[in-house]
């Protein structure tokens, strides 16, 4: 059956999130396509929805005004796969820090998680390391970029990954959470494992 | 088991190019203020630029222009919660070192301010990552070749005229068309050429692009503007002065951004572009004297 996954193209790593999906897509020998979205009227379309890496303040400002944001949860509630990678997890959140409070920046809601910004401090402290998920044997190479963690997670999140006992990963039925930017390594399970959701 | 965050692997090259992608398709504007940044943040800006001046003022006041006061810096690093980046003149390591020891999250090694050296930063040697303006092929993959993590087109800053952006980024995307279809001599030839390194010219012709993220900046003052250099290829787009010269910067900042998302709808276009008061005055980039260019800065 042919997927038509939908990636919100307003600002970010976006080119490198369709190369990455459209390389995994081709292993999977199924039919598929990737398109952008930057306007209201395509994701119903979409049998899933990728949010990337970017500032979560600038996408989520003008997710709500192209009118994307309730599109999204409506998605969300025909239980449509939904990953959100860094600000893709920040906007994923119900509930956001002081940070997230002070900018007033819009979230999607959908995930039972707190959420903080720039967690693990600025630029010159983002990091790279082979991370431990609990859905694959090997570890993953993740890469983080002023990256978010998870603060606190419901009963209802599986939490896929820690670094020094911050989620860094999770699972909520069909919606999942990373900090980190698999699109920037050659590694395509996450992807894999997401479009099985 | 705790483990340590400094232990990690920090300020690699996949670390500064995989930041610098993260601003994509967003709009960096120059603020000189608390006030003007929390102004950028608002209207959704990707990231700020920390000046103690906007370059139309730079350009008025004349004299040596150097790094801001970091006072200015960390006061702009504690307000807002999106990148700061902050510009260093171009070969003085230690502005950029001091920068970088503030906190910042991108250093612009800028010909906007006054040169030490004709020599660049080394950008390698750094944690955190570097933009630099370029005006043809040459003078992106020379700074490519020292570290840069993105490329901005030069223009002519501080003028609020989009010309001499408009000419350098076709410049630089013709050629690298140019380099479709020539083979390992040829362009052997074209590296010697441009004094960079065959694999650098090699990789370019192979992804008909440059290998960094390339930004549209200099003279940049309207929505229509913004959405010209993304119509023409940028990733994204540096306001200068063409935000906080105008007469309603908050309106002018969200406009902008808004411009930069909707870049190749016109009709959108026209609604963005409605009652933003009156623009930048600005400067007809061809009434300046050739020393008074500062996209002929940087070597």
């Amino acid at each position: 059956m042919a997927v038509r996954i939908g990636i919100i193209a307003i600002q970010g790593d976006v080119e490198e999130h369709i190369r990455a999906m459209e390389k995994t897509l081709a292993e999977r020998a199924g039919q598929g396509e990737v398109v952008k979205i930057r306007h209201r009227g395509i994701v119903s379309s979409c049998d899933a929805i990728l949010i990337p890496g970017g500032e979560s303040t600038t996408i989520g400002r003008l997710m709500e005004r192209e009118g994307i944001l309730s599109e999204i949860r409506e998605a969300a509630g025909d239980e449509k796969p939904i990953l959100g990678t860094c600000a893709g997890l920040v906007l994923l959140a119900k509930e956001g820090d002081e940070e997230v409070a002070k900018t007033g920046q819009p979230l999607l809601g959908l995930m039972d998680i707190r959420v903080k910004r720039n967690a693990f401090g600025r630029q010159r402290e983002s990091f790279e390391v082979p991370l431990r998920l609990s859905i694959f044997e090997e570890p993953f190479h993740a890469v983080f970029i002023r990256a978010p963690f998870i603060t606190h997670a419901a009963d209802s999140v599986d939490v896929l990954a820690t670094l020094n006992e911050h989620i860094v990963a999770a699972k909520q039925r069909n919606l999942m959470a990373l900090s980190f930017h698999p699109e920037l390594t050659e590694d395509r399970r996450i992807y894999h494992y997401f479009l099985d959701l | 088991m705790e483990i340590k965050i400094e232990d990690f692997r920090h300020g690699t090259e996949l670390l500064k190019r995989g930041f610098a992608s993260l601003q994509k398709g967003g709009v960096i504007m120059d603020v000189t203020s608390v006030e003007q940044a929390r102004i950028a943040e608002d209207a959704g800006a990707i990231a700020v630029m920390a000046l103690h001046a906007v370059p139309a003022d730079i350009r008025k006041a004349g004299g040596v222009a150097r790094m801001a006061d970091p006072a200015v810096v960390s006061g702009i690093l504690d307000a807002v919660t999106i990148p700061v980046m902050a510009k260093c003149r171009i070969g003085h390591f230690v502005e950029a070192k001091i920068l970088e020891s503030l906190g910042v999250d991108m250093v612009d090694e800028s010909e906007v301010l006054t040169p030490v050296d004709t020599h660049h930063v080394d950008k390698r040697e750094f944690t955190v990552p570097f933009v630099c303006g370029a005006r043809n092929l040459g003078e992106a993959l020379r700074r490519i070749e020292e570290g840069a993590a993105m490329i901005r087109t030069k223009g002519e800053a501080g003028t609020g005229d989009v010309k001499e952006a408009v000419r350098h980024i076709k410049l630089i995307m013709g050629e690298i068309r140019a380099l479709k279809g020539k083979n390992e001599e040829e362009l052997r030839d074209v590296a010697k050429e441009l004094k960079v390194p065959f694999e650098l010219v090699q990789e370019t012709a192979e992804l008909q692009r440059l290998p960094v993220v390339n930004f549209a900046a200099g003279g940049v003052a309207t929505p229509a503007d913004a959405a010209l250099m993304m119509q023409l290829g940028a990733d994204g787009v540096f306001v200068g002065s063409g935000v906080f010269k105008s007469e309603t910067p908050d309106k002018m900042a969200a406009a902008i951004v808004e411009a930069v998302n909707n870049f190749d709808d016109a009709k959108k276009l026209a609604e963005i572009s409605k009652g933003l008061g009156i623009p930048m005055k600005g400067i007809e980039v061809s009434t300046l004297r050739e020393e008074e260019l500062l996209q002929v800065r940087g070597w």
